[in-house]
């Protein structure tokens, strides 16, 4: 098993913690894993994305043009990878700020309102929970007791206590999960 | 076991530095290697280690306080990128003069000049053929994985110390700013003053005590002399070449074309290659792990079986001149780069290769 996944949205949606939890995670289950980010002179409120690699063979190329899976969280971030994804592949987006929607037809693609669901439960930080939720919905590569000991892992000590309901967030985001094309 | 822990490239350098018995760090900080820095301060190993972290006013001061630390056979290093290298590199001539062992880490990003923050290997030249003036060479070892950039500072102090040379891990924006899975190695005791005199008693300032003055300098008015003390160098040089040569062949058993590079630009590399055999075209890797010394003579036997070589690398073509000079004309050597941190895709480097190739 390889998945090759890009996210991408603002800085400051919790596209790079994602990834890294994510990452952890898959290193809570003996697989290899790689995490690039776009770096530049990035900001908040600029674009971000990253590169996550879960395999379970050594991975050759931390740096891909296209990806199993694209999470796309603002309309630069799909105007840029929507035709990245590997035919067959998937796109989950989060509709919150998409004009032009996506068009491709020989991939799967799915909705998640993490913006509209986390600003409902009070809590804007849960966002990139709740895509990551709706991402292992779609691709069950991670178990939820490793997401757990990645989340352990990547949060500092003082946050211990947030990990309940940041797996709730997941948990919303599993729950919430809208096809709109699948193949 | 030892803990898997998921870091970035540049984390593991200052988790490195401080596990192996480094005594101090001097430099100042610059895009993509700030973090080198940045975690030695949050880790603060001047209260557990004893060791010195300092951020100088400049990389002309540091690279020289890593001279005055190096000169009392104390095992100092700095870290930079690529324009912050080349202001220190009057101080990495003198050092290489003066014989002393230190680490050099160079996180290259695109030039020349300030030039961009985005990965470069555009710096091989002035890490492998000298890049301050004088006939000398550092020991230059090129780090593919975060687990490398770990494995790397422990080696680079080791080769340092055993010829007496500084040696420079050169990376690049993409392993200094990736995670990945490391395993740090356990700690190393800081030598003591005692273990100090008795490694490198022979030449470092330690104190006079009861033995001949020792003289650390670079300076010899007298040309005959300079010249002995240049000859000097160029032998411990060869006995570099000789010894120390690394390097990792993948997939080059069977393989029609060979594709030579090196740091990140070998990881994309190896994505070509499962596209390429995906599409019946033979490719292997040779991957040079030390620049210099460099690998000339696995790259010359590949000759043997290998119709062509193309060296892929972030720059406008620098290592491919020791590949052809390895090859010596026998086979046809390519070259296919990005420049300015621009990071090629595994894509374009499987068409590059079919159209130098013709295949």
């Amino acid at each position: 098993m390889t998945e090759e996944i890009i996210i991408a949205g603002f800085g400051g949606q919790g596209v790079l913690s994602m990834g890294k939890i994510l990452a952890y995670s898959g290193i809570m289950q003996d697989q290899e894993v790689s995490w690039m980010p776009s770096y530049g002179p990035e900001m908040r409120g600029g674009t971000a994305n990253v590169t996550v690699i879960i395999s379970d063979e050594r991975i050759s190329s931390p740096v891909l043009n296209t990806f199993d899976t694209a999470i796309v969280l603002n309309q630069q971030s799909m105007d840029k990878f929507e035709p990245l994804v590997k035919p067959g592949g998937t796109l989950i987006y989060d509709p919150n700020g998409i004009t032009h929607h996506p068009t491709r037809t020989d991939i799967n693609i799915y909705q998640i309102e993490g913006a509209r669901l986390a600003a409902e439960g009070g809590n804007p930080k849960i966002f990139n929970m709740i895509i990551l939720g709706g991402f292992l919905k779609v691709k069950p590569i991670i178990h939820m007791e490793n997401l757990e000991k990645g989340l352990q892992k990547s949060l500092p000590a003082r946050h211990h206590k947030l990990i309940p309901m940041n797996l709730e967030a997941v948990q919303t985001g599993m729950d919430n999960l809208k096809v709109i094309h699948k193949l | 076991m030892a803990e898997v822990k998921l870091m970035k490239g540049n984390e593991v350098i200052a988790e490195t530095a401080i596990r192996c018995g480094c005594d101090g760090y001097f430099g100042y900080p610059i895009t993509p290697q700030s973090e080198v820095m940045e975690t030695l301060m949050l880790r603060k190993p001047w209260e557990e280690t004893g060791m010195v972290v300092l951020q100088a006013e400049s990389e002309l001061a540091a690279i020289n306080m890593v001279y005055g630390g190096a000169s009392c056979g104390k095992k100092v290093m700095t870290s930079s990128s690529s324009p912050g290298v080349s202001l220190k590199q009057e101080g990495i001539t003198y050092i290489a003069g003066a014989e002393l062992p230190c680490l050099v880490v160079d996180v290259m990003r695109g030039g020349p000049g300030l030039g961009t923050i985005q990965p470069s290997q555009s710096d091989y030249f002035q890490a492998t053929k000298g890049g301050g003036h004088g006939d000398y060479h550092l020991i230059v070892l090129a780090p593919a994985s975060v687990q490398e950039m770990s494995d790397f500072v422990v080696l680079g102090f080791d080769l340092a110390f055993k010829y007496r040379n500084p040696a420079m891990v050169l990376a690049d924006g993409v392993i200094g700013q990736m995670m990945e899975k490391v395993v740090l190695p356990d700690y190393t005791p800081r030598r003591t003053e005692e273990e100090i005199e008795k490694q490198c008693g022979d030449w470092a300032l330690t104190g006079k005590k009861n033995r001949e003055r020792h003289i650390i300098t670079s300076l010899e008015l007298e040309a005959h002399r300079q010249e002995v003390f240049n000859e000097k160098l160029q032998r411990k040089y060869r006995e570099i070449e000789a010894n120390e040569v690394r390097y990792e062949m993948l997939n080059c058993e069977d393989a029609d074309y060979i594709f030579v590079a090196y740091g990140s630009t070998s990881r994309i590399c190896q994505k070509s290659i499962q596209l390429a055999r995906e599409q019946g075209i033979k490719v292997g890797l040779l991957r040079p792990i030390t620049l210099y010394p460099f690998p000339t003579k696995p790259i010359s036997e590949l000759c043997n079986t290998a119709k062509g070589f193309l060296a892929v690398e972030m720059s406008a073509g620098q290592m491919v001149e020791d590949v052809r000079l390895a090859v010596e004309g026998r086979k046809p050597v390519e070259f296919y780069g990005r420049m300015g941190g621009v990071v090629p895709t595994p894509e374009e480097i499987v068409e590059a290769l079919k159209n130098k190739f013709s295949i």
